[in-house]
């Protein structure tokens, strides 16, 4: 995975997706339009698989969920950063979608290092010099959220299991 | 030891004796507010898994405001689909064109909102209505659909943080400045994942307006919620809704604070936050520079409410706004249109040369009603000066409350509105 690093803190989620984009929801109609008012060459960069990095607080700002589905519509797979602001954290785990708090992280990897993630371990990995940066293991609760994919297929069992859909 | 309201909240909805921060729960939720943007991506989400219910219609508020009226026609087809979707699951509280509004002002407005109280609204201003002693929080869309599914959600029972608020605002100086010092102070995630609570004489000194403009600024500080306890203001504010009974809930004398913030009013000035950060916070006295505006923005969820108007229109009656700058005046609410009408603001506004607009968020997310260009500035009574946030991202938002808004106009340059208030007296 190739890290694209925007070492800044506060990236709110208008800079992610622009409002002027909130008349559609569509992760492919978003996609195009990822982190446009940041970094206008972002979503030419991005290949299937990589991942971002950031500075403190990302994520911060509207609630809009656009802001996941863009990201991850424009092939982003997870986001690491030192941290999260609240909304867009808890927007990441209800999709499944990897937020990975690893504080210091943004000014520890140069943009286009090629990254890998352990899970089990919980760490980093730099390929090139093959340096590991431990993260917060993720509680059990969202590792189960990822797991089954996301909160509504959560949802949709447990209505099930009451017999309600 | 004892817990803090919004603890207190969250055990009585979570079937928990005690609940203690970092707790990981599922709450019962009482009030699920939606609007436009956010859930039309909740009902799709609901289709997909065959989810054909909500769990209560009754519970579920929907109003539309964002892009209201109609910006184009994706924006007219997703309200559309949620009229509909409203319809086919016996949604009764759909506020439509006419008796629209902004959802954080129409919300409390029309009686929904009461102490004691979960709510949850996929808009991250949610946590305005923690003026009236609920816990109120916003979330996105898959939130949403699950809360609509199942009538509740998991949280992690927040931290609180208190902020003790003294002495009388001095002249000139608003709800809006203090939330803007506090955010000054503890930076934009100084609060973050914490609820804000907010007490002292100057907090009990304030009518429920402001308190909501304090609250909704939270967020801009990255927490989870605010909340004031309810008192004697409280209550008036619901009796002349109608409502008397409502569960009493108070922080108990010894709860527990991550960190208690002492703030006295007394040497407040008028503020402003520069572009781009509502942290980057400065005093108007201090500009010494003539900072051109080309667009004075008077409304949205934080400073839009039938109270600001009125400052604004003291600053702007018989006066012209400057050649060269646009006036904005949006209230926030249909039924804030129409009291403003009857006390002749809107004449007053006119008159100056500002355009009055129907109740939408519009322009205030950058969406519609009052787009800047690219090297535009506007000074703004929001509550986001993020790049782009209000249109081009290589416009600037400068925040500040509804008299320094008005005075700004009338100078076409950012000014102090006590130079304004003076004049008048
Ligand atoms: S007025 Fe602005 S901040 Fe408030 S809900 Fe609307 S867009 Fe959001």
């Amino acid at each position: 995975m190739k890290a694209h690093v925007y070492p800044r803190n506060d990236i709110n989620t208008d800079e992610i997706i622009p409002a002027r984009y909130l008349n559609m929801d569509r992760e492919e109609d978003l996609a195009a339009h990822a982190m446009e008012d940041i970094d206008p060459k972002f979503v030419k960069k991005v290949s299937e698989g990589d991942l971002i990095i950031a500075g403190e607080n990302f994520g911060c700002g509207s609630s809009r969920e656009h802001a996941v589905w863009a990201l991850r519509g424009a092939g982003i797979r997870a986001v690491v950063a030192d941290s999260f602001a609240r909304i867009f954290y808890r927007n990441c785990i209800n999709n499944g979608f990897l937020a990975i708090e690893c504080p210091g992280i943004s000014e520890m990897i140069d943009d286009s290092s090629e990254i890998e993630i352990d899970l089990k371990s919980a760490e980093i990995i730099e390929l090139r010099s093959g340096k590991r940066y431990p993260f917060k293991p993720f509680p059990e609760f969202v590792k189960a959220m990822i797991s089954a994919g996301g909160l509504m297929k959560k949802v949709r069992q447990q209505l099930a299991e009451k017999g309600l859909a | 030891m004892g817990m803090t309201i919004t603890e207190k909240i969250l055990a009585r909805h979570s079937a928990h004796e005690k609940v203690s921060p970092g707790m990981l729960i599922n709450a019962g939720l009482d009030l699920i507010m939606c609007h436009d943007v956010t859930t039309t991506p909740a009902i799709d989400m609901l289709k997909k898994q065959g989810i054909q219910k909500v769990f209560d219609p009754r519970k579920i508020v929907i109003m539309p405001d964002h892009f209201v009226p109609n910006k184009d026609i994706k924006s007219a087809e997703m309200i559309r689909k949620i009229r509909l979707w409203a319809r086919e699951n016996g949604i009764d509280a759909f506020y439509e064109l006419g008796r629209h509004g902004v959802c954080h002002a129409l919300l409390p407005e029309q009686g929904y909102v009461l102490p004691g109280m979960t709510i949850v609204g996929a808009d991250s201003h949610t946590c305005t209505h923690g003026a009236f002693a609920a816990f109120s929080t916003g979330i996105g869309s898959t939130d949403l659909a699950a809360a609509l599914a199942t009538g509740e959600l998991w949280f992690k029972v927040p931290s609180s943080l208190l902020f003790r608020i003294r002495g009388k605002l001095p002249k000139g100086v608003y709800a809006k400045d203090l939330i803007l010092e506090i955010i000054r102070r503890i930076g934009v995630d100084g609060a973050l994942y914490r609820a804000m609570e907010f007490r002292g004489d100057t907090v009990e000194n304030m009518g429920m307006e402001e308190r909501m403009t304090l609250c909704n600024m939270a967020i801009e500080a990255g927490a989870k919620s605010g909340i004031i306890a309810a008192d004697q203001v409280t209550a008036k504010y619901l009796q002349e809704r109608g409502i008397e009974n409502y569960s009493q809930v108070e922080s108990d004398p010894d709860a527990v604070y991550e960190k208690t913030y002492e703030i006295d009013t007394g040497s407040l000035e008028p503020l402003l936050a520069f572009p781009h950060l509502p942290s980057n916070v400065r005093p108007v006295s201090e500009i010494k520079e003539k900072i051109p505006v080309d667009q004075a923005y008077i409304g949205s969820c934080t400073n839009g409410h039938i109270s600001d108007l009125r400052i604004a229109a003291q600053i702007l009656k018989g006066k012209k706004v400057a050649s060269g700058t646009r006036c904005i005046v949006v209230p926030a609410s249909t039924e804030i249109w129409k009291q403003a009408n009857r006390e002749g603001l809107l004449d007053i506004f006119t008159e100056a040369g500002a355009a009055v607009s129907t109740p939408t968020c519009g322009a205030c997310l950058g969406g519609h009603m009052g787009i800047l260009a690219a090297g535009e500035r506007c000074v703004s009574t929001t509550n986001r000066n993020f790049v782009g946030r209000m249109g081009s991202p290589d416009s600037e938002v400068y925040l500040a409350s509804p008299a320094t808004a008005a005075a700004s106009a009338i100078c076409g340059y950012i000014c102090d509105p006590r130079t304004c208030l003076e004049e008048k007296s």
